[in-house]
């Protein structure tokens, strides 16, 4: 045997044969192969009409997917990396809540529903207790309202710092994350203080708040009020100018006004659309008409005026926060009726009557009149609503949430459409959705 | 070969305590953040109680590079089969956290909707309980597996 | 022998209440069997099902530009019919709340779609049908969206049990 024979392998080359150019020829579709034989040339993409629907193809994501906020399935149509068509499905997250919600008594409401919007509990809380205590037909004193006035507009800030934090880690601005993570630590802090939780408060309730403020808040809120601005301004100076977040956001998943009413959505996608509607401003509710403050609108409907809406909604909650901080009124944390609220802790020792009533609402419950009732406020994510129906007795007939986030769920195949696939997470990330919320 | 995680024999106790160290001190977890455990799961990976001093901050999206999979969250039944999918996908060795009350037991919502604790789909090697548990508890339990497995209780 | 002026023939009817709003009284005007109420500070209007698209359209047509919110009332053993389907619109330019209440009996649990006026109204409807089995007519994709695609039946009426374990000490599994 020569040596030119022994087979030395990477350097022989191959002798092509024909079998596998024909297979190949086969199975290949129409313009692929009229690209390989010179007939055309596409550098660009270009849209042709007589293209097959094998060209199509239906890719899944989720519902265990890092950048899908939550167990979201996301079933998409692609042509090469344009989506034609795409599909939420949502449903991993079902909790069967508002069943729940059929065996609680209206005391215990709140824990229940503190747990659909989990990045906003306080305004879960404050839907339902607002529902009820029209029901009921019972005043909630000033400083209660202030109360809850105070710990819905920093929840609303804490919600904002999460959706800024995982809108600039999906898009790439992985040091967001850690930025909007540690400002919360500030404002879950106060809430542990005052609460005695982080999250899922149980606080508000109907007829009032738990418990008063503890002594030293005044001293939280300043804090927060004075630092959170300033690292905004950081925040600020990483991305609004920053030409790859620009290049990601602009023009991406852009909706018109038009679109959102008729699709029902609302909330900060609605503002960035262009539409000026806030139900804290249209509809007020808990006393937050003696605040002043506006409402932040964009004009595109893309993700970067989503950002900053909420950036600026952010600002503009602090700015509540401050004026809560100067005007907060004296008085009761709950109201006096003393069939709704129990009584305070020493009174049970004292008076018999004061027994009974704690002991009657803590195991039946109250009853609230019968009747139906909607209740809407605004959430971080859009219209929150809650609908009760009570027979009379201490549990409610049905409670029914009116989710912001289900029903903006409903925009995103419109914001996806012709749009490409790398574009998915920043539109997904600029909705916020809440899978507790959609699901419940 | 004689089983690196189990009580170690006499013939292959250095290597077997080199092993467990290098598991616990670099354990990737699988992302499963499900409800609002998984908030105070990222809260942890965060700056304020950072797992990253443990090895832990990478958090990988594909549960085949993963060791460690923490349910953060409620269990619903759809999600069930897709859970059972995650874990079936994590190579050995690998350990589950149930965070969480209702990943434990069901938590409050005693319903039709969810499974009554992760522990009927997954085997689960620690329970964290709170609901949600703040970022301490949640690295007491992540502690504590450490230290199980540098001990070879839990023989994995 | 009467030297009445009327006679029993010629006496109206009470007039049915009108809301004060004027949007909506022009708006339920037309509809000769639509009730309307004041519930909690609520305007409610309930009407029989067959009228629900045209209010919806009318609605449209006067202002109420988006569909807040559309779900089901399992009233077990009510005899004008066992369901209720509530719609809730909005109105942002007359800052107006309507709720239309339809009562839908177990018999035949279907009901007019508002899909095609309010496309908003899909996941809603979606989401009723799956928590109570009613039927929207006209809805282009009626299937399950919170539950899983093969379950059985429909677990927010109230003749489905919670579906609890029992529990230590606790009657949980027990609905009063």
């Amino acid at each position: 045997m020569a040596v030119k024979d022994v087979w030395l392998s990477g350097t022989e080359e191959f002798e092509p044969t024909d079998e596998g150019h024909q297979e190949m020829e086969l199975h290949e579709s129409g313009p692929r192969l009229r690209e390989q034989l010179g007939t055309v040339v596409s550098d660009d993409y270009v849209l042709e009409d007589d293209l097959s629907d094998d060209e199509r193809m239906i890719v899944n994501m989720g519902p265990q997917h890092p950048s899908t906020h939550g167990v979201l399935r996301l079933q998409i149509e692609l042509e090469g990396e344009i989506i034609r068509r795409s599909k939420p499905i949502i449903g991993y997250l079902h909790t069967g809540m508002e069943k729940t919600a059929e065996t609680l008594t209206f005391m215990q409401g709140p824990t229940n529903v503190t747990r659909m919007d989990y990045l906003a509990p306080f305004h879960n809380e404050l839907c339902y207790s607002l529902a009820v205590e029209r029901l009921l037909g019972v005043e909630v004193p000033p400083r209660a309202q202030a109360i809850r006035v105070l710990l819905t507009e920093l929840n609303r800030v804490s919600s904002h710092l999460v959706a800024l934090a995982t809108n600039g880690m999906d898009i790439g601005a992985i040091s967001m994350m850690l930025y909007g993570f540690r400002d919360r630590e500030l404002v879950l802090a106060f809430f542990e203080k005052t609460t005695g939780l982080r999250m899922n408060h149980n606080f508000i309730r109907p007829g009032g708040v738990a418990a008063d403020l503890p002594p030293g808040w005044r001293a939280d809120v300043a804090d927060i009020v004075e630092t959170i601005p300033r690292r905004l301004e950081d925040y600020d100076d990483l991305l609004k100018n920053n030409p790859i977040w620009l290049e990601r956001t602009k023009g991406v998943g852009v909706i018109t006004p038009e679109e959102c009413l008729a699709y029902s959505i609302t909330g900060p996608t609605l503002r960035a659309a262009g539409v000026a509607w806030d139900l804290r401003k249209n509809f007020p509710y808990s006393g937050i008409e003696q605040y002043e403050f506006e409402v932040p609108v964009g004009q595109n409907g893309d993700v970067y005026d989503r950002y900053q809406v909420r950036m600026a909604e952010i600002h503009e909650s602090l700015r509540i926060v401050a004026q809560v901080l100067e005007t907060m009124p004296k008085g009761d944390y709950r109201t006096d009726d003393r069939k709704v609220t129990p009584p305070p802790r020493q009174r049970i020792d004292e008076s018999m009557e004061a027994l009974i009533h704690h002991f009657k609402i803590f195991t039946e419950g109250f009853r609230v009149p019968p009747g139906e009732i909607y209740q809407a406020i605004e959430s971080p994510r859009g219209e929150l609503g809650c609908y009760i129906v009570s027979d009379g007795g201490g549990k409610p007939w049905r409670m029914h949430t009116r989710a912001p986030s289900f029903a903006n769920l409903q925009a995103l195949p419109i914001m996806m459409a012709d749009s490409l696939v790398a574009d998915t997470v920043a539109t997904i990330a600029s909705l916020d959705p809440v899978m507790g919320d959609v699901d419940r | 070969m004689a089983k690196l995680s189990g009580p170690p024999n006499f013939l292959m106790t250095t290597v077997g305590k080199a092993a467990r160290w290098a598991r616990t001190r670099s354990m990737f977890p699988a992302t499963f953040g499900l409800a609002c455990c998984a908030i105070e799961m990222m809260a942890t990976g965060a700056a304020h109680n950072d797992l990253a001093r443990f090895g832990m901050e990478v958090f990988r999206a594909s549960p085949r590079q993963a060791d460690l999979m923490i349910v953060a969250g409620r269990v619903s039944q759809k999600m069930a089969p897709v859970l059972r999918q995650v874990y079936d996908q994590m190579p050995d060795p690998k350990w589950v956290i149930s965070m969480g009350a209702c990943a434990s037991t069901g938590g409050m919502f005693n319903n039709y909707a969810l499974v009554q604790g992760v522990d009927q789909v997954v085997p689960v090697d620690i329970y964290v309980p709170g609901c949600p548990p703040g970022p301490q508890s949640l690295m007491h339990g992540i502690l504590t597996l450490h230290d199980k497995i540098m001990s070879g209780e839990i023989a994995r | 022998m009467t030297t009445d002026t009327e006679s029993p023939a010629e006496i109206r009817p009470p007039p049915r209440p009108r809301p004060e709003n004027p949007v909506l009284a022009g708006l339920i005007e037309p509809f000769g069997d639509a009730e309307w109420t004041l519930s909690n500070g609520d305007d409610v209007v309930r009407l029989p099902r067959e009228r629900l698209a045209d209010l919806a359209a009318a609605a449209r047509r006067v202002g109420f530009e988006t569909c807040a919110d559309v779900t089901v009332v399992d009233y077990l053993r009510r005899s004008s019919g066992r369901f209720d389907v509530v719609a809730n619109l909005l109105s942002l330019q007359h800052r107006l709340r309507l709720r239309i209440l339809v009562a839908v009996s177990n018999d035949d649990p279907a009901c007019p779609s508002l899909v095609s006026i309010y496309p908003g109204a899909n996941f809603f409807e979606r989401e009723a049908f799956d928590m109570f089995g009613i039927r929207f007519e006209g809805h282009p994709d009626l299937t399950r969206i919170l539950m899983p695609d093969d379950w059985e039946g429909h677990p927010l009426r109230k003749d489905y049990g919670v579906g609890s374990v029992p529990v230590q000490f606790k009657e949980s599994h027990q609905v009063s």
